[in-house]
């Protein structure tokens, strides 16, 4: 794919790459001071959360994972992601394209409208449906007698899972874009292919990468949100728990085993999408060389 | 590729709908929004009366449970959770859904024992051993010791560790609210986390072994013991404490939406009975009926306890003088407020 | 088109289509998905009036929560850009045992509820945790502390600048790379003036948006600040302390006070990079 193809230090290095590339103890420090900080803060508190959940032995982990509860948990919120996400691809995509291959007055207002939802607290993203859809809220009283369930169900769920991921996917794509220029867009118009055309053959299997990894990004978002979720859910068991919910129910009913095979299957998923993006690379990636360069 | 992946998404999205489990619609559902340290015995409870109501009706039913803190789930009542029931840690937080107009004004009267079927007071857990030697409230602000609680804006049950304190102080010789507020504040000057919740502070405790002494609900100190380490941490009941009575009510407006007034009106009533007592005792909850109690005897050592209403007056007064914005535990915190 | 007139394209008109629905397309789903459940937000402290406002957030607590919430976030996205920057750069450029894992473990914060992120690192730097056990003899103290809320941001922000520096620099042609060698420039040179300006806006937009997540972190913040007033009281927990007294409108006032100074933070950002660009 083109990361390897490009990447010199793995080949033989020719006399061009020698000097395009870093001095072995420059690369060695680098290296060593990235997996260090992977390392402190990332593997070390995984590796807590799967010392836990398997302290009772393999067994216990899967019992854990078999209760009715947590089963409901996780078909919930695969389905909120499943609906989330395609959302915001479609949006991702769509504002990309109007941000980064048009100049126009309001740019940056807008790129910073699309970055809040990132700085609104989780607690917030949560209680603006509230605001809105409460039965003291704008539509609530609309919404009751017409007896319409938002919040406290599962459509307030995905509304806020669409919420906290809103920006992922747009803001990959945003500075990819802007990077590549519209010329090859250009090029494509002048030879006579009409926008779509252009859109699907051109612009599409440039940002395939950045797509790829904005759906990651929301996708894991959207199945590890908990403050926003936690808001508008209600906690009902069983009905309107996503796993996060769940993870924390489990903690404080000491069921420390249970809690932290729920979260460690959370980290699964985040490592089964990266396995899905990996396998797509080796099965695109030779096409998508070729069809670059 | 993009439109390839949105499409399959959308298949799973439906074959997960299609695959989620088919509410059995016979039954009817009772809701019960509940706060958190009551999970295991409602999930005991819900079992008894569901096997009550069959017996007596025929009818099968189905239980839905929500758990959080009191406060949250209170006002997840006010913005719609449609609960039928709600049995909450303070009286304070049930009056709310009274003052929305949730609940019928007088609710306390419906039920015996100011509608708390169940109650619980404030102890203390100290390492095993009981290494500094705490045996009382003056213990607690001695220099060095450390006290753990929770954060009493945010958790329901530390507001009955202050309250119990507090009332401590102000029973004492000499006893006024100048002195018990210098007192309380010398407790929390002892504090080095606040966590916002109760079960939170118990792990700062046990888990994290943070702090001498915790200050807990009786119920939930007890279920830590048998939990988390019998071999770890002993109860210490002090001399007063405070008659802690978290709140049930049937959510009128949600009742009589929903049609299970009858239902929700029985589920709370079967909770005094004598063999719903027994549930209450075995989640360590003190049970209401004398001769249940008298049964646990060695579980529930006697306190002398005090009211919420003898000593301040009711819950609308606390929440105002105590608890609110700038009340006496922000003042606590002021820079110079001591 | 015409609603947009203040969009409308400032330079010559671009020959790409779709610029009007698109454009039109993105402002209704932002409008519905965001900016009408924040209107409700922001209109729901009218109630407490301008001056009730001010009052509530200009209170020494909520005064140092947000100095606390917004410091903490600015060092840690600091950290993050510098971190996330080698990051990047080791997994785009290098190969080495396991670097397919380590690629996988980035998104893992996002992966993780913040619930159990923050229990997991309060139980590795408590006192009696692994790390904290190493730094307790050294006089360092990190959970319960405002250095426990930098970790733990540290955490949270950690795939943002990975994640957007990440393509850049696999889509950045080394040939211009090669061509600076090629002149005569030494390595160091021709990464501090080819790569690091072509990185730099992913860079600027990875900080802002590694700083924004970190202001509003509330579920792995709490497990491991600590709470004290003044001290180690975080922002959004202010908000879940007004909610808690049914206090909606004073909730609703601190999140408005963070929301306008993460905006105007954020869109700084924004200018800077368009700044630059234009240059």
């Amino acid at each position: 794919m083109a990361t390897e193809t490009k990447a010199p230090a793995a080949s033989p290095a020719p006399a061009t790459a020698a000097a395009i590339g870093e001095p072995a103890w420059a690369r060695n420090l680098l290296i060593a001071l990235g997996l260090g900080f992977i390392g402190l803060f990332l593997v070390l508190p995984l590796v807590a959360v799967f010392i836990e959940a398997l302290s009772n032995g393999i067994g216990a982990y899967l019992a854990a994972l078999h209760t009715p509860d947590t089963l409901a948990a996780i078909r919930l919120t695969l389905l909120v992601a499943a609906i989330a996400v395609p959302c915001n691809l479609v949006f991702g995509v769509i504002a990309a394209w109007a941000i980064a291959k048009f100049e126009f007055t309001g740019r940056s207002v807008l790129i910073t409208f699309i970055d809040l939802p990132f700085s609104v607290s989780p607690v917030i993203s949560g209680l603006v449906y509230v605001l809105l859809f409460g039965a003291h809220g704008w539509f609530g009283p609309w919404l009751v007698a017409n007896n319409v369930q938002i919040i406290f169900a599962v459509p307030g769920i995905v509304l806020a899972t669409i919420f906290v991921t809103f920006p992922f996917v747009a803001r990959e794509l945003i500075p990819l874009m802007q990077e590549q220029g519209t010329e090859e867009e250009e090029a494509a118009l002048s030879l006579g292919a009409n926008g779509w055309q252009t859109f699907w053959r051109v612009t599409l299997p440039n940002i395939k990468w950045g797509l790829l990894y904005g759906v990651l990004l929301s996708n894991a978002r959207a199945m590890g949100e908990f403050g926003a979720v936690s808001v508008v859910s209600g906690h009902i068991r069983g009905l309107t728990n996503t796993m996060p919910l769940h993870v924390e129910i489990l903690y404080n009913e000491y069921n420390f085993v249970g809690a932290f095979a729920v979260a460690s299957l959370l980290a699964l998923l985040a490592l089964v999408t990266l396995v899905l993006k990996s396998l797509l690379e080796w099965r695109f990636g030779h096409e998508l060389a070729v069809t670059r360069h | 590729m993009v439109l390839r992946s949105a499409s399959i998404a959308f298949a799973v999205a439906g074959i997960l709908v299609t695959l989620a489990p088919a509410q059995s619609h016979a039954d009817r559902v009772l809701l019960n929004v509940s706060y958190d340290p009551t999970r295991e015995f409602y999930q005991d409870y819900n079992a008894v009366f569901m096997k009550h109501w069959k017996n007596t009706t025929g009818e099968t039913i189905t239980f839905r449970m929500s758990h959080g803190g009191s406060g949250k789930q209170a006002r997840s009542i006010i913005d719609g959770l449609p609960a039928d029931v709600a049995t909450l840690a303070l009286a304070g937080d049930v009056e709310e859904l009274a003052k929305r107009g949730l609940i019928k004004s007088g609710w306390q009267a419906r039920l015996p024992d100011n509608s708390a079927p169940y109650t619980s007071t404030i102890v203390f857990l100290v390492r095993k051993g009981n290494p500094k030697n705490i045996k009382d409230w003056p213990d607690l602000v001695r220099d060095g010791i450390q006290v753990i609680t929770p954060n009493p804006k945010t958790s329901g049950g530390a507001r009955w560790n202050y309250l119990a304190a507090w009332g401590y102080a102000l029973k004492q010789p000499g006893g006024t609210p100048e002195t018990a507020k210098a007192f309380v504040g010398q407790i929390y000057r002892n504090v080095p986390v606040l966590d916002a919740g109760a079960r939170a502070a118990t792990t700062t405790f046990v888990q994290r072994r943070i702090g001498d002494v915790f200050l807990s609900w009786e119920n939930e100190a007890l279920l830590a013991i048998k939990e988390l380490g019998p071999r770890e941490v002993d109860i210490v009941i002090p001399s007063v404490s405070i008659l802690a009575e978290p709140s049930v009510a049937v959510v009128d407006t949600n009742v009589d939406r929903n049609k299970t007034r009858d239902l929700a009106e029985a589920y709370l009533k079967f909770l005094y009975t004598p063999e719903s007592q027994e549930v209450v005792a075995k989640h360590f909850f003190r049970p209401r009926n004398a001769d249940v109690l008298a049964r646990h005897g060695d579980q529930f050592p006697p306190v002398t306890l005090f009211t919420i209403d003898a000593v301040f007056g009711g819950w609308e007064k606390a929440q105002v003088e105590h608890f609110a914005d700038g009340g006496m535990f922000d003042q606590i915190y002021q820079p110079g407020g001591k | 088109m015409r609603v947009f007139a203040r969009f409308l394209p400032r330079r010559a008109p671009s020959v790409l289509p779709g610029f009007g629905p698109a454009l039109g397309f993105a402002l209704a789903y932002l409008s519905i998905i965001v900016l009408m459940p924040l209107a409700a937000l922001v209109l729901r402290p009218a109630e407490l009036g301008f001056s009730g406002f001010v009052a509530v957030v200009t209170q020494p607590r909520v005064l140092a929560a947000l100095r606390l919430s917004f410091g903490a976030s600015l060092i840690a996205a600091a950290i993050n850009a510098v971190f996330g920057m080698i990051v990047a750069w080791v997994l785009v450029r290098y190969s080495f045992p396991g670097k397919r894992l380590v690629d996988a473990l980035v998104d893992l914060p996002f992966a993780l509820p913040t619930a159990v992120a923050g229990v997991a690192l309060t139980a590795l730097y408590a006192p009696n945790g692994w790390i904290g056990r190493l730094l307790q003899p050294l006089g360092i103290e990190v959970a319960f502390t405002p250095l426990g809320v930098v970790v733990a941001l540290v955490f949270i922000g950690l795939p943002f600048v990975v994640r957007t520096v990440q393509p850049v620099l696999q889509d950045l042609d080394r040939e211009v790379e090669e061509a600076a060698a090629s002149l005569g420039a030494s390595r160091w040179q021709t990464i501090v003036r080819v790569i690091l300006p072509a990185i730099l806006p992913a860079l600027l937009t990875g900080f802002a948006l590694a700083l924004a997540r970190g202001v509003g972190e509330y579920g792995s913040v709490i497990f491991i600040a600590g709470n004290m007033p003044l001290v180690s009281e975080i922002a959004p927990l202010l908000i879940v302390i007004k909610l808690e007294q049914y206090d909606y409108a004073g909730a609703a006032a601190v999140g408005v006070a963070m929301l306008s100074i993460s905006f105007v933070m954020l869109l700084i950002l924004n200018l800077l990079q368009r700044w630059h660009r234009g240059h």
